[in-house]
């Protein structure tokens, strides 16, 4: 048998409290495990936290069931919800090399200088505006950068559990947002090598 | 039909408490146990489930109202985890004593002070002793499997049932099961119906001051005293380990999951060194496992016990007789001694010809984190440590994760 | 669906007389019904019976004369206290110790 974690694809999440980033994750949860994967872990990580301080929560998949529940240390990819959140935590520890960074930012890609990582940026919060979201919802857009530059789901099954996730809650505009964004995202290389997560 | 879904353990618990038709809920919300309850009120507000809901103002009162609805023939449940469990305490050997059957979730997490949210198994083996069948889940489809077998067994034995799952490593973490389908479920699990329901046409008194010798009622038959009734509670829980291995037998002929409701082992045949553990720790065990026997050419194994009361004595023991070392990793710990499942194993092993040598290790009070790193490392370095230190040595319980 | 290996001893009981074994013995003083007092039978019909349904032993039966089983009445007087037509008198034991004397 093979190491696990190379069979394991780990996604840490970062957000801030009240912002979605658990509903983000379930969202991926939900269409990875539609599409096949047999192990899926969706672990919330609690705390004192309240509305606007950062927190995080791990996803991982993999085809086979997974029996280690443990916390991420060592992700593979890295999604985050407010780039803001970047002057706050260091989002990329243990991220692997080459591993991919995705961010929800304003800026271009070049703006975001990470040699070791794959970056991939979309300004998810102008998009969801456009998609017919209040300001601020950013939860279901991010999840078509993350499909774009994953290529873990395609994006039709992430659209579906977005609309499904979203029930009563503009299912339609959140489903739009990550078409938008997905359609949106730029990816730059890591400049020192590595290899794709 | 069956149904597969992904879903977090606490809602994997309130479907299977659906499914298993439970007539009375009553359950006092707190961390991590809270969205089950709230899941099960809006199934029955929602009219998904044909339950009464009582809302009460303390656990205390929640397994007041199940042992009221279990003596009057309904099947109850209730749910709650850490101080909710102590605070229910008096009434958890009062629904043992009188013989009354109902499943409560316990979704373990550490006992204050200080307060902690987070998971260990103290909450649960702090009530090992008050008379409840224990039984622990170690993902979220056993969860569900467990649920809705312990609900048979108790009544069945009449014994009150735990089922015990790991607070956020279960209760909020979303993972894949499969809900079975409800007529099958039906059939599996029939209507609860109880020979000494309480009945207004024949009144009796019940559990009473009941005197220390046994004595003729008032139709000269003779009735048991105090000890007579608790000598026979023991009795029973231990014969309910066989009728669990055949609800279990019968369960799996009809949903196709099952064969391990004692204990679970993971590569063990061959295991010159098996790690005991319950719930997800076990899990995470099983990577650990696959890692040194690839890395480290080391024979090991993990043996997760699914059942802590009744404690399966002779089963544990017989799969540790081949074994040159044991190591137990718990949860909780009895302060002042040990490991409460260490000392309960190593008691176990006790008659038998094969003595392994023993470790114990405390991992993950509070919600500390248990990095696999640390449990491959721990593992191996008690693995290559041949030669007894001395006995006392051996036998003190090593801390994992401390910081201080 | 009971299991016959299981036997679930508990505790319950039904109240009535002898449900603390053979209470007589205990008392100390006898109850002596006085019929030509005692209401329902001086009337003739079920009336009163307070004798019976404040017995904390159950052992005053609801007839026309009502009748005390002595074999478990423990002498506690309580019937005496109740009888609105002071047709009980709580008799000492010594009186009946010499045996022949009926109650």
């Amino acid at each position: 048998m093979q190491n696990p974690s190379q069979q394991m694809i780990q996604i840490r999440w970062h957000g801030r409290g009240g912002q979605g980033a658990i509903t983000a994750a379930k969202v991926v949860a939900e269409a990875t495990f539609k599409s096949g994967y047999g192990g899926v872990v969706m672990a919330p990580t609690f705390g004192t936290e309240r509305r606007g301080a950062p927190v995080s929560t791990s996803l991982k998949v993999s085809r086979e069931k997974i029996y280690d529940l443990s916390p991420i240390q060592f992700p593979d990819i890295v999604v985050v919800l407010d780039y803001l959140i970047l002057n706050e935590v260091d989002v990329t520890v243990g991220l692997k090399p080459g591993g991919l960074l995705i961010l929800n930012s304003p800026r271009s890609v070049s703006d975001h200088p990470f040699p070791d990582f794959r970056v991939a940026v979309a300004n998810v919060t102008k998009l969801g505006i456009e998609a017919g979201l209040r300001k601020g919802i950013v939860n279901s857009g991010i999840i078509g950068a993350l499909g774009k530059a994953s290529g873990l789901v395609d994006i039709e099954v992430l659209s579906q559990c977005i609309a499904n996730e979203f029930v009563g809650r503009k299912p339609a505009e959140n489903a739009r947002a990550a078409e938008l964004v997905y359609a949106a995202t730029e990816v730059s290389e890591p400049s020192r090598g590595g290899s794709h997560a | 039909m069956s149904e597969k879904l992904i879903d977090s353990g606490n809602n994997a618990a309130a479907m299977a408490v659906q499914l298993a038709a439970a007539e009375v809920i009553a359950a006092y919300p707190i961390t991590p146990q809270t969205p089950l309850t709230e899941k099960l009120s809006e199934l029955i507000a929602a009219g998904e489930m044909d339950a009464e809901y009582v809302a009460v103002e303390s656990e205390h009162s929640a397994l007041g109202v199940c042992i009221g609805a279990a003596s009057a023939g309904v099947r109850a449940f209730t749910a709650t985890s850490s101080n909710g469990l102590l605070y229910m305490s008096e009434q958890l050997h009062w629904a043992a004593g009188a013989r009354l059957p109902m499943v409560m979730c316990v979704v373990n997490r550490g006992i204050g002070a200080p307060w902690s949210v987070w998971n260990d198994h103290q909450d649960a083996m702090s009530q090992r002793d008050a008379g409840w069948i224990q039984l622990f889940a170690k993902d979220h489809q056993e969860i569900v499997d467990i649920t809705l077998k312990a609900f048979r067994l108790a009544e069945l034995v009449h014994i009150p049932v735990m089922v015990n799952y790991d607070g956020y490593y279960l209760s909020h973490t979303y993972m894949p099961f499969e809900l079975p389908d409800a007529a099958v479920v039906k059939e599996f699990l029939p209507a609860y119906e109880y020979a000494h329901a309480l009945d207004p046409q024949k009144p009796e008194s019940l559990n009473t001051v009941t005197l220390p010798d046994s004595r003729n009622d008032i139709n000269g038959v003779k009735q048991p005293g105090y000890m007579d009734i608790r000598h026979n509670l023991h009795q029973e829980m231990r014969l309910a380990m066989d009728v669990l291995e055949e609800i279990d037998a019968d369960y799996q002929q009809r949903f196709g999951r099952g064969g391990t409701p004692i204990i679970d082992p993971y590569c063990c045949e061959d295991a010159d060194y098996i790690v005991v553990a319950m719930g997800t720790l076990a899990n995470q065990f099983r990577d650990v496992v696959d890692r040194l026997r690839q890395e480290d050419g080391l024979k090991v194994g993990v043996l997760a016990l699914q059942i802590y009361r009744p404690f399966p004595t002779a089963k544990i023991a017989e799969a540790l007789q081949s074994a040159k070392g044991v190591m137990v990793y718990e949860k909780g710990l009895s302060y002042g001694n040990q490991g409460a499942l260490y000392a309960d194993l190593k008691s176990a092993l006790y008659p038998y010809p094969a003595r392994p040598q023993l470790h114990n290790f405390i991992v993950g009070l509070g919600g500390r984190d248990i990095r696999t790193e640390d449990l491959c490392q721990t593992l191996k370095s008690a693995c290559l440590q041949d030669d007894l230190s001395s006995p006392e040595q051996t036998d003190t319980p090593q801390w994992i994760g401390l910081q201080l | 669906m009971p299991d016959s290996r299981f036997k679930v001893l508990t505790s319950a009981s039904t109240s009535g007389p002898g449900d603390a074994g053979r209470t007589g013995s205990w008392r100390v003083e006898r109850p002596i019904l006085d019929y030509s007092r005692c209401i329902p039978a001086k009337t003739g019909k079920s009336a009163c019976h307070l004798c019976w349904l404040y017995c904390p032993d159950n052992v005053v039966s609801k007839a026309i004369e009502p009748k005390i089983d002595l074999e478990y009445c423990k002498g506690c007087g309580i019937c005496a206290e109740e009888c609105p037509a002071k047709a009980i008198e709580m008799v000492s034991e010594e009186n009946f110790v010499a045996g022949g004397e009926d109650e």
